[in-house]
């Protein structure tokens, strides 16, 4: 697996939230790196730092020290930004999170299409890309329904589809089933595992659910804002 | 796609709503506006429907409306004369208040100079301007009577033979037309008891006085009516008004006129500044500080309107970003939906007023100039207010989309 590109790679990320008394180190000299291809699962007990590393890689908070490569590009030295993050972040890194993160008032297709048309797509073109998206992911007659009127699974595989719409390098996914039931939870992981080696993206899925891991390629796990490769 | 179209279409109540409430609140701002302006029109109405160029009217008075003004009848006469005088008439206007259905009937009594100006000038709605030199009035639909009605006023009864619309006094209270005859039998309506009573005291100052006591033939005359006694002059008139030859400057006739001991003259202008400096200077003022006032309290108000709502956008804002949107959609998103906000707003303002204000007792007038001027101003504050949450919006971390 070594020979394929790398998507991320992190190097002594260190997150301290706070100051003085009230300092918390939230993640301590992460070394990660996640390739193309690969779905990876970040276990660990609530409070171990996980969404603080996932949203560090995701460029939507920066690290207090340590690097962030993405497609082989430095975007983040601590605070040093390199970069325009929403720029980057719109071509290279799509996310899913646990709940709310459809737009409410746009459409399963809509949600889809408004990430396509960020990135210079327009009407028509965007439109067909959403709804083959959509119907990639199974949810081709649910185009016109709202957020409010999808059940939770069918809520995050629209989620998926818009995370896909621009083709990312990496796809980061914070406690994507934790709203669901063990099956549809199930249907989900493996939804990323098959986005992964479709699409060639790297895929992080943040997880509490042990009964899906055997869908992913590697598994990390995180304590204390450190991490380590869970050997099985 | 447009994000503010969207949204609205998905939350289509709610803007309804919002925009309703930000209507009525522009309809009281509109329609305070409009009470002002009506106000300054109603109160300069007659002076600029009258076409008299010139107001001669007694000395030393502001009159004839602002205060009482009395000139003798004579006076048109020597008006007339002067040169660059095409059309002196005799003018006459007082209140009066009288009791119809039980309710107070204010009427603004004015009297037309018989046979020159007969009404034609009037704006009617219904029926015919004055055709007799006696008996017929031109009432204003204000005072609630209908055409073909007859009216009693002092000893004589009036026949309504046409309907005005908008001829109101600078208090509000509807005008109504009469010969300058008939205007003066209203003003100067004497009892029977009371004319009795002067003859009888006439009679008694006669007989005392020398001439009475030297020809006590001319006691006989002290019996009879006032108008039979040279000595006693006929009722006086308000002002005499005129208008001028084209050809001849009015400041040439007004000096000729004011080297006149016993009057003072003023042109259409002066009179109507003499209204709205003098007589409705007060209310004029009072209701332009309130209209201001509430202008800015509207503003205020929309603004927050308008903040709030992007306030509570805030997730959505964090979710757009982190999605990739840039702040320019972002911003384009609250712009847009304050305009669209505003913009309906006004219009329901706008029809709402339209439809409401010409119930109100007094005029309520809409300028165009106001209007556009409005608009501006609610443009300006839905621009203003986005900026506000704009500079929210920009601060919003994407990290936010991922709390709760
Ligand atoms: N914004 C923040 N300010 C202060 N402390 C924070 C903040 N976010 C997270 N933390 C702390 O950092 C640690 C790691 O949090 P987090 O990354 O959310 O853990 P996990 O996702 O594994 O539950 C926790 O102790 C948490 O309380
Ligand atoms: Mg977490």
């Amino acid at each position: 697996m070594s020979d394929k590109e790398i998507a991320v790679e992190t190097q002594g990320l260190t997150k301290i939230y706070g100051k003085g008394n009230t300092e918390v180190i939230a993640m301590l000299d992460v070394n990660l790196t996640v390739r193309r291809g690969e779905v990876v699962a970040l276990l660990g007990p609530s409070g171990s730092g996980k969404s603080t590393l996932l949203t560090a890689v995701g460029l939507i908070n920066p690290p207090t020290k340590g690097k962030v490569m993405i497609n082989g590009i430095l975007v983040l030295d601590g605070p040093d930004v390199f970069l325009n993050l929403t720029t980057f972040r719109r071509n290279h890194i799509g996310f899913v999170f646990q709940k709310s993160n459809l737009i409410p008032f746009l459409s399963a297709r809509e949600n889809v299409q408004v990430a396509l048309e960020l990135n210079g797509l327009t009407g028509r073109t965007a439109r067909k890309k959403a709804m083959s998206l959509l119907d990639y992911l199974g949810m081709s007659d649910r185009g016109d329904n709202f957020p409010a009127m999808l059940s939770g699974g069918q809520q995050q595989r629209v989620a998926v589809a818009r995370a896909l719409a621009n083709r990312p390098s990496l796809i980061l996914a914070d406690e994507p089933t934790a709203a669901l039931d063990s099956v549809r939870g199930r249907q989900v992981m493996e939804l990323f595992s098959k986005v992964a080696h479709e699409q060639n993206g790297a895929v992080i899925v943040v997880t509490h659910d042990h009964r899906a891991l055997d869908v992913f390629d590697l598994i990390y796990e995180m304590e204390d804002g450190k991490i380590r490769k869970k050997e099985d | 796609m447009n994000l503010a179209v969207k949204d609205i279409r998905h939350n289509l109540g709610r803007f309804a709503l919002t925009s309703f409430g930000i209507g009525m609140l522009l309809m009281m701002v509109m329609g305070m506006v409009g009470i002002y302006r009506g106000m300054i029109e109603d109160a300069t109405l007659l002076i600029d429907n009258l076409g008299a160029d010139i107001w001669v009217v007694q000395n030393n008075t502001r009159g004839p409306f602002a205060e009482v003004s009395r000139v003798p009848r004579n006076l048109l006469d020597r008006v007339a004369v002067i040169p660059g005088i095409t059309n002196a008439r005799e003018f006459i206007y007082h209140m009066i208040q009288r009791e119809r259905d039980g309710k107070p009937l204010r009427i603004g009594v004015v009297g037309l100079s018989w046979p020159l100006d007969k009404g034609e000038w009037l704006p009617l709605i219904a029926g015919r301007s004055l055709s007799q030199a006696h008996y017929e009035m031109v009432a204003d639909q204000t005072l609630g009577i209908p055409l073909g009605e007859k009216l009693r006023l002092g000893k004589e009864t009036f026949s309504i033979v046409g309907i005005t619309k908008g001829m109101i006094s600078s208090g509000g209270d509807g005008l109504a037309f009469f010969t300058v005859k008939d205007a003066q039998l209203i003003q100067f309506d004497t009892p029977g008891e009371a004319v009795r009573l002067e003859r009888a005291s006439r009679l008694e100052r006669g007989a005392k006085a020398d001439i009475g006591l030297s020809q006590p033939s001319l006691l006989e005359r002290a019996l009879g009516p006032s108008s039979s006694i040279p000595a006693l002059g006929p009722p006086m008139i308000s002002a005499v008004i005129a208008t001028l030859h084209s050809s001849f400057e009015p400041s040439t006739v007004v000096s000729v006129l004011s080297g006149w001991r016993d009057v003072s003259v003023y042109t259409a202008d002066e009179q109507r500044q003499l209204m709205l400096k003098g007589m409705v200077e007060m209310a004029r003022k009072q209701i332009g500080l309130f209209t201001a006032l509430l202008t800015f309290i509207s503003a205020i108000i929309m603004a927050l309107i308008l903040y709030t709502l992007t306030l509570e956008k805030v997730h959505e804002i964090a979710l757009l970003k982190l999605i990739g949107a840039p702040n320019r959609v972002i911003l384009s998103m609250i712009l847009q939906q304050a305009i669209f906000l505003a913009m309906a707003g006004y219009g329901i303002a706008y029809l709402a007023g339209r439809k409401v204000f010409p119930n109100f007792p007094r005029r309520v007038i809409l300028l165009n100039s106001d209007l556009i001027t409005l608009a501006l101003i609610v443009l300006g504050i839905s621009i203003a207010s986005s900026i506000l949450g704009i500079y929210k919006a920009v601060s919003v971390n994407p990290n936010e989309a991922l709390a709760g």
